[in-house]
């Protein structure tokens, strides 16, 4: 075997660094923009299913423009925010904040037959990573529309089937407000929701932490809404 | 010697049996465990692991003469972890879905004893183009159990292949249901031991004494 110097070492080690370091840069720089493409269609996927409808990663961006018809961002009292766009709100940052302090975007939806939905974003923390997804209400602001979740690592079978439609078809139609008054967000019952209560539904078994963090996420993501909501429901 | 001779020929297909990545040298398992549940992330797994190995294989042995021993696991890494981080830029960007569902996976390459376990043994002491067969080889005989364990898994943890339907609905009807324990990562690591079962009981050879 060959004996090379410390130079050689230090300076073999130093070039080579530096030549990765610049090719992934470079990389990392052309890709990007497909990358961040990828993200938004995502996201507005995610949004026309909470109202539920299902679009494929083509046609995602062209139903977004004809559904998601208006959007505002809000502060705490319910007043909008001027210039704020609710798209780009970024909602891990904002929950870092203290309740009050909050900007919280609502998308609006026209569906074919006129009629509007208001949806909310919603982010939480599941048993192994962030879960997240979106809320819709009908016109009275205390009715589920539908709703839509997804998450980064629950265990599959378990915690991961809040992605699916067995599990958030029954928030349709539930109620957040107790009398049209009283915030009571829905509650995710271990053992199975009570037939014909309007705030709550079933959770899933064996994903008891998960269904819990749901829980906690709707509440969590819900409260600060309230002002705007009773006040502005028709 | 020719670049497609009987000996490079040889190299390329002994990772299919007799040296297989997974099943002979039990390397490689975690990630066999991990992106089984489905065909389609199985494929894009092994696939973007045959790459990562055949690349690496092939630029470490072009560096061999040069590379300080001393440094030279540290600079094995360097050169893994940077096809690692392209590869899973690429996949971000032109296939999304299968990069989230194999999310951290892709990242964990990095430490599948494969890579490193052809570097040290193939590549730091051979010419740059068998090296690049054995990577490919080694690649091939990876995903070629990937594949096998997530056919199954598919097939009878969620009646599909390929995220099609193949199981018609007639069975469900009939009573027939998804078997759950197939989605769990411990049967991916029977599944393994079957093949590994079925292997040996063909190639006398393997047989420890």
């Amino acid at each position: 075997m060959k004996n090379f110097s410390n130079t050689y070492t230090v300076v073999f080690s130093s070039v080579m660094v530096f030549i990765v370091a610049l090719l992934l840069a470079v990389a990392a720089l052309k890709l990007k923009p497909f990358q961040d493409k990828n993200i938004e269609v995502e996201k507005k996927q995610n949004i026309l299913a909470s109202v539920n409808i299902t679009s494929t990663p083509q046609n995602a961006v062209n139903l977004y423009e004809k559904y998601i018809t208006d959007s505002y961002v809000l502060d705490a009292k319910g007043e909008t925010i001027k210039d704020a766009d609710a798209f780009t709100v970024d909602l891990k940052e904002e929950l870092g904040k203290p309740a009050s302090m909050r900007r919280l975007p609502l998308f609006v939806s026209t569906m074919d037959n006129g009629t509007h939905q208001y949806i909310v974003p919603l982010r939480g923390k599941g048993l192994w990573g962030p879960i997240w997804g979106y809320i819709s209400f009908e016109k009275d602001l205390n009715t589920v529309y539908g709703v839509n979740f997804d998450h980064q690592g629950e265990t599959p079978g378990l915690g991961a089937e809040i992605k699916e439609i067995w599990f958030q078809q029954p928030f349709k139609g539930k109620t957040i407000f107790e009398d049209s008054v009283k915030f009571v967000s829905i509650k995710v019952i271990k053992g199975g929701a009570a037939p014909g209560n309007k705030h709550e539904v079933d959770a899933i078994s064996g994903g008891t932490i998960t269904s819990k963090s749901l829980q906690a996420m709707l509440d969590t993501c819900l409260v600060p809404y309230q002002t705007y909501f009773l006040k502005n429901r028709k | 010697m020719s670049m497609f001779s009987s000996k490079n020929f040889k190299l390329f297909t002994s990772p299919f049996n007799l040296q297989n990545p997974i099943t002979v040298q039990v390397l490689g398992i975690c990630s066999a465990l991990a992106v089984t549940v489905k065909l389609k992330p199985a494929l894009v797994m092994g696939i973007s692991v045959t790459v990562v190995t055949a690349f690496s294989n092939l630029i470490i042995s072009y560096m061999r003469e040069y590379i300080p021993p001393r440094i030279r696991i540290i600079v094995q890494l360097v050169i893994v972890a940077a096809l690692v981080i392209l590869v899973d830029q690429i996949l971000r960007a032109f296939v999304y879905d299968v990069s989230k569902q194999l999310s951290v996976y892709v990242g964990l390459i990095i430490t599948n004893c494969i890579i490193m376990g052809r570097l040290e043994a193939y590549a730091m002491a051979n010419k740059p183009w068998p090296s690049f067969i054995d990577g490919l080889g080694n690649g091939f005989g990876y995903a070629m159990i990937l594949a096998i364990i997530a056919t199954v898994r598919e097939l009878l943890g969620s009646g599909t292949l390929l995220g099609h339907k193949v199981i018609p609905e007639s069975f469900y009807a009939g009573g027939y249901m998804n078997n759950g324990m197939m989605i769990m990562p411990p049967m991916a690591l029977i599944l393994v031991g079957l093949i590994i079962w079925f292997q040996r009981s063909r190639n006398k050879e393997l047989i420890e004494k």
